[in-house]
């Protein structure tokens, strides 16, 4: 009898023993997964830090002077005689986001309130998960939509047709990128408008208010801090979109401030040097990286401050 | 018997109806404003469909791309497209769910590294996926050639696993967290390790969630581009991996099976060989000036379009399948 227990005792030790290891090896396992992110966004900063510096010291090495990236209005790092005017891929791409933020902002924050305020429940059921489609298409087919349906659309819409629109342009780029960007900023502000408690809305309407006047005096103003965080958030991803711009706005190597016409952005120019055979170790290789710097640290900043807005400004119930 | 109405009470009622009326535009303006993007959705679907659907059929999804359109096939597309979506789930799910785990179950929260660790996730959701095609040229083509051979389907399956990796562990936390508490609390009392706990309760409650949040970033790995032509995946491949049949092409141009290759080594033969995409070949035949390529194009995106509907389709099954058991 005795023995039995002890016996017992020692399997259920050993059991216990065991469960407590296996449970020390999870914990660190899955630590070391964790912390796997930490590497990749160190992996990230350094890679584009250490190009950026060897695209600096090429420059030097073929007698180019760095100020020439402030001053020059022309970027053709690819050309015999490259130039290198940093000015022509930042209007580029603040051109077409630019345009994107025109249509997103506005349709997205009021698809929002449609779907938060008005729309019946049933009715939202079936929008919503709708909507988020367009989030889901794949941004290459939006970029076949824009250089081969919204462009020749443009080019009868608007007077002067080819002539004046380009058949690589801004405009269309830009345009199907809000198309993409509407259920971003439309579901980010949803989430914001919902967290308004209905006790606010409740005194609106007690006081006599429509609808109308409690949206625009109660419910928008208490969710700013959050339709705003969604608005930069909806910059950030414009700045980065890569295939539609590459499709169909062009890569124009001049510095050129007209929608119609067509304009290379920071992404597009990455996407059009990795399509050629460009060796590893020349300047125009070092020359994506450096956009690939420039455009990390524009989305990382507008990220921070997408998330520092929400923190700072939230109102609490 | 005759209402008389006062001076004030007719100026209430004037501006109470401007006031209904700009309520009701308002409406109006809002439902409009819901519909301009799904009208865009219509409209590409209808153009696509339009332009593709004479190209797509049984040739086109068997044969290698051409530089005659009416001969163009998708094969090494879509047979490249498939290898990723086996490969992506092999590296980013044990990567992403497992993270998620330490996150929600083993991290202290109040730890200043383990805050960094969440701002560090959701900052690299943000970072543009031509980013990661930067960081998988230097890091998975560069640095790690002797093992991925360069621009081969290893290297583009390591640079899409990294990209979803924030996707799979925001999806897989969100699915963590919905689990209640007292299941684990219950554990917990009756004497469960964290780890116990963690997979005999939590895990098996989470799992319909984890499931389609994994499968849908899935779905948005094989739909990127950038990446894939950042690292130089090829626009132009003819033939296929050596892994599980090994091909050639006939005189007429159809690809037939050479022989059955199963081993370990044609394996890793078949994953340090050249590749394309499903979404690399649409951006390469609509970047072409001829109107027959863009046909072409489009028969690619419906291709392209059936393989995320199949995946999104599984995913919501799988949903519905597990939380009836549950």
């Amino acid at each position: 009898m005795a023995v039995q227990s002890t016996r017992g005792f020692a399997a259920y030790e050993a059991q216990r023993l065991r469960s407590k290891w296996m449970d020390r090896i999870m914990r660190v396992l899955t630590g070391a997964f964790a912390y796997f992110s930490i590497i990749v966004t160190v992996g990230i900063t350094l890679i584009l830090i250490y190009e950026t510096y060897h695209f600096f010291n090429e420059l030097a090495e073929q007698g180019i002077s760095w100020t020439q990236i402030f001053t020059e209005t022309e970027w053709t790092p690819l050309f015999e005689v490259p130039k290198f005017g940093v000015v022509v891929i930042v209007v580029g791409t603040l051109m077409t986001t630019i345009i994107a933020m025109v249509v997103a902002l506005p349709i997205g924050l009021l698809s929002a309130i449609f779907l938060s305020e008005y729309a019946p429940p049933k009715l939202r059921a079936v929008l919503k998960p709708t909507l988020e489609i367009l989030a889901g298409v794949p941004t290459v087919v939006y970029g076949f939509f824009a250089l081969l349906v919204i462009t020749p659309i443009l080019q009868k819409m608007i007077p002067g047709g080819d002539a004046v629109v380009a058949g690589l342009n801004a405009l269309s780029a830009g345009f199907v990128m809000g198309i993409m960007i509407i259920p971003l900023v439309a579901s980010l502000s949803e989430d914001a408008i919902y967290a308004v408690p209905n006790l606010l809305r409740e005194g609106s309407y007690a006081l006599g208010a429509t609808k109308f006047e409690t949206i625009v005096n109660v419910v928008l103003p208490s969710a700013l801090s959050g339709i705003i965080s969604a608005f930069i958030l909806a910059v950030s991803r414009a700045v980065g979109e890569t295939m539609i711009v590459a499709l169909a706005a062009g890569q124009s190597p001049i510095l050129n401030f007209n929608p119609l016409d067509s304009v290379m952005t920071i992404t597009a120019f990455i996407v059009q040097v990795s399509l050629g055979d460009t060796p590893t170790g020349t300047l125009p290789f070092f020359t994506i990286f450096f956009g690939g710097f420039l455009l990390f640290v524009m989305t990382l900043i507008l990220n921070v401050l997408a998330d520092w807005f929400v923190r700072r400004y939230r109102l609490m119930y | 018997m005759t209402v008389t109405i006062s001076p004030t009470e007719v100026n209430f009622r004037a501006n109470h109806d401007r006031r209904k009326l700009t309520t009701n535009i308002f409406l109006v303006v809002t439902f409009l404003a819901t519909i301009f993007g799904l009208f865009f959705l219509g409209l590409l679907l209808y153009d696509v469909f339009q332009k593709g659907w004479s190209y797509f059929n049984w040739n086109f999804l068997t044969k290698f791309p051409s530089r005659n359109p009416s001969e163009a096939g998708i094969l090494s597309a879509l047979v490249g497209s498939i290898w990723l979506m086996f490969l992506i789930p092999f590296f980013a799910f044990p990567l992403g769910i497992g993270a998620a785990i330490y996150m929600e179950e083993y991290a202290d929260r109040d730890f200043w590294i383990n805050r960094m660790l969440e701002i560090n996730i959701s900052n690299l959701a943000g970072v543009p996926s031509i980013i990661y095609g930067l960081l998988g040229l230097e890091l998975y083509v560069r640095l790690l050639e002797p093992l991925t051979k360069g621009r081969t389907l290893l290297a583009g399956a390591l640079t899409l696993s990294t990209l979803v990796l924030p996707v799979v562990i925001i999806a897989t936390r969100e699915a963590i967290r919905a689990v209640p508490r007292d299941i684990r609390e219950a554990a917990y009392s009756v004497g469960c390790t964290t780890w116990q706990t963690t997979w005999y309760h939590v895990l098996p409650m989470a799992f319909p969630g984890i499931l389609t949040g994994t499968i849908l970033a899935l779905a948005r790995a094989i739909g990127e581009t950038a990446p894939l032509i950042t690292i130089g995946a090829l626009t132009f491949i003819a033939f296929l991996p050596p892994w599980p049949v090994t091909t050639a092409v006939n005189e007429e141009g159809v690809v037939i099976v050479e022989k059955v290759s199963l081993g370990l080594n044609s394996f890793i033969q078949a994953l340090q060989t050249p590749f394309t995409a499903l979404p690399i070949q649409i951006f390469n035949w609509a970047s072409r000036p001829q109107a027959e390529f863009h046909a072409v194009s489009a028969a690619g995106i419906i291709a392209l379009l059936l393989v995320l509907v199949a995946m999104n389709s599984v995913a919501i099954f799988l949903r519905a399948l597990l939380q009836v058991r549950k």
